[in-house]
């Protein structure tokens, strides 16, 4: 059984999901976490263009990549994560 | 005169020289300091085994949430799989639920003179769970902007200045050449391909939900890099309200016009038109404009949440 070029994209894009899915919760700072979410959009919309459904891909990123990622990153940026996190670096609190 | 004194005069000692601050009690006996030294070492201990105590604690909970953690993540992963396992395979025709897509693949094109079934099918077949999601979306504006919004109304006093001091901060990025540049560059393309998907959602993927999302993506565009007053000019926030209410009114009233129509047997005066022109699907083409621009309204509604203050009225 010879797998098509398409179905190994799918397979790599499949496992780039699983991939994406995961190391958000390994990420140290919500802004890495912000940016693995839409780079997971992205992939989810070329999936759905390979199953064949472009009404999807194109919400999908319109709206899952583009929107809400900017929509989180300004809530990042309006509750100072940023700043938060050096003034947690710059004290190592009771955590080891 | 003192020799003390005297000695003090000459530099030769200090005066205060035998004089301590504290006056520490001699030990007297070899018992009394053996029974310091223990009292000493006791509370040494009892600290140390306290923070010792604390630490484990905290190491526990740590693990106790991990484990919990990972045991609920194992036992959803194992639902979806299970519930993946029994599902028909992608693309095999699927014997409960094919009546109604024969339908849709079948008779769609002539029952709502859409070229493209999905958009027959959520504005047509469907379009009662359309206007419920129209409705949703907008609820869901007016409820956030209830919640955030920050005008001069709800504002504490003397905190005007901290506001546009942050504001200024934060949102000079507008004033950032490289932002304007590409956004020149990329406003009109972003606009004019969501004006094609939306209007042409009867023909090709798209509609109204895409369209309105991708226009309202250039509208935030639009914002970050000439600033919320250039928006402001065109799409104050009453107006956004005013217009996505109108959109909303125009979906109920001509969805059920059909509706009304559709359920008492009367005849309605919609032409499908010819598949395939841009004037074709009957009602689709006003309805996907509608939902489009109640989508897009609701983006940049809020995106502009996060202008600093007088949002909206003044």
């Amino acid at each position: 059984m010879t797998a098509t070029l398409g179905e190994i994209l799918k397979i790599i894009l499949l496992v780039l999901l699983i991939v994406c899915a995961v190391s958000v919760n390994f990420t140290k700072t919500l802004l890495q976490a912000v940016i693995i979410f839409m780079s997971y959009s992205s992939v989810m919309c070329i999936l759905w263009i390979l199953m064949e459904s472009p009404d999807l891909a194109i919400t999908e990123a319109a709206v899952g990549a583009g929107i809400s990622g900017t929509l989180f990153l300004m809530t990042l940026r309006r509750i100072e994560a940023e700043n938060m996190r050096r003034r947690e670096t710059e004290d190592p609190g009771q955590e080891e | 005169m003192n020799e003390k004194f005297r000695k003090w005069l000459e530099g030769e000692g200090d005066l205060l020289e035998h004089v301590s601050d504290t006056e520490e009690k001699p030990y007297s006996s070899r018992e009394e300091i053996k029974h310091e030294v223990k009292r000493i070492n006791d509370r040494v201990g009892v600290m140390s085994q306290g923070r010792h105590l604390i630490r484990a604690e905290r190491r526990g909970f740590y693990a106790l949430y991990r484990i919990v953690a990972v045991v609920s993540c194992v036992f959803l992963i194992g639902v979806l799989l299970f519930t993946i396992a029994n599902l028909p395979r992608y693309g095999e025709e699927n014997p409960r639920a094919t009546e109604v897509t024969r339908r849709y693949v079948e008779k769609g094109i002539e029952e709502t003179g859409a070229v493209n079934i999905v958009s027959g099918m959520i504005l047509d077949y469907r379009a009662f769970d359309t206007l419920g999601e129209s409705h949703v979306l907008f609820t869901a504006l007016i409820c956030v902007m209830i919640l955030l919004r920050m005008d001069k109304k709800n504002m504490r006093h003397g905190y005007e200045d901290f506001y546009t001091i942050r504001d200024e901060k934060y949102f000079d990025i507008s004033r950032d050449s490289i932002m304007r540049t590409v956004g020149l560059i990329l406003i009109p393309c972003i606009f004019l391909y969501g004006i094609y998907v939306l209007l042409n959602g009867q023909n090709s993927p798209g509609g109204g939900f895409s369209g309105g999302a991708v226009m309202g993506a250039g509208l935030i565009i639009f914002a970050s890099s000439f600033g919320f007053k250039s928006v402001d000019r065109v799409l104050p926030g009453r107006r956004i309200s005013f217009i996505t209410l109108a959109a909303l009114s125009f979906y109920s009233f001509a969805k059920g016009y059909v509706f009304f129509t559709g359920a008492n047997g009367i005849p309605n005066h919609i032409p499908k038109g010819v598949p395939g022109a841009i004037l074709s699907g009957g009602l689709i083409l006003p309805l996907d404009i509608a939902v489009g621009i109640v989508v897009c309204c609701t983006m940049y509604g809020f995106y502009s949440l996060f202008k600093r203050g007088n949002n909206g009225s003044d």
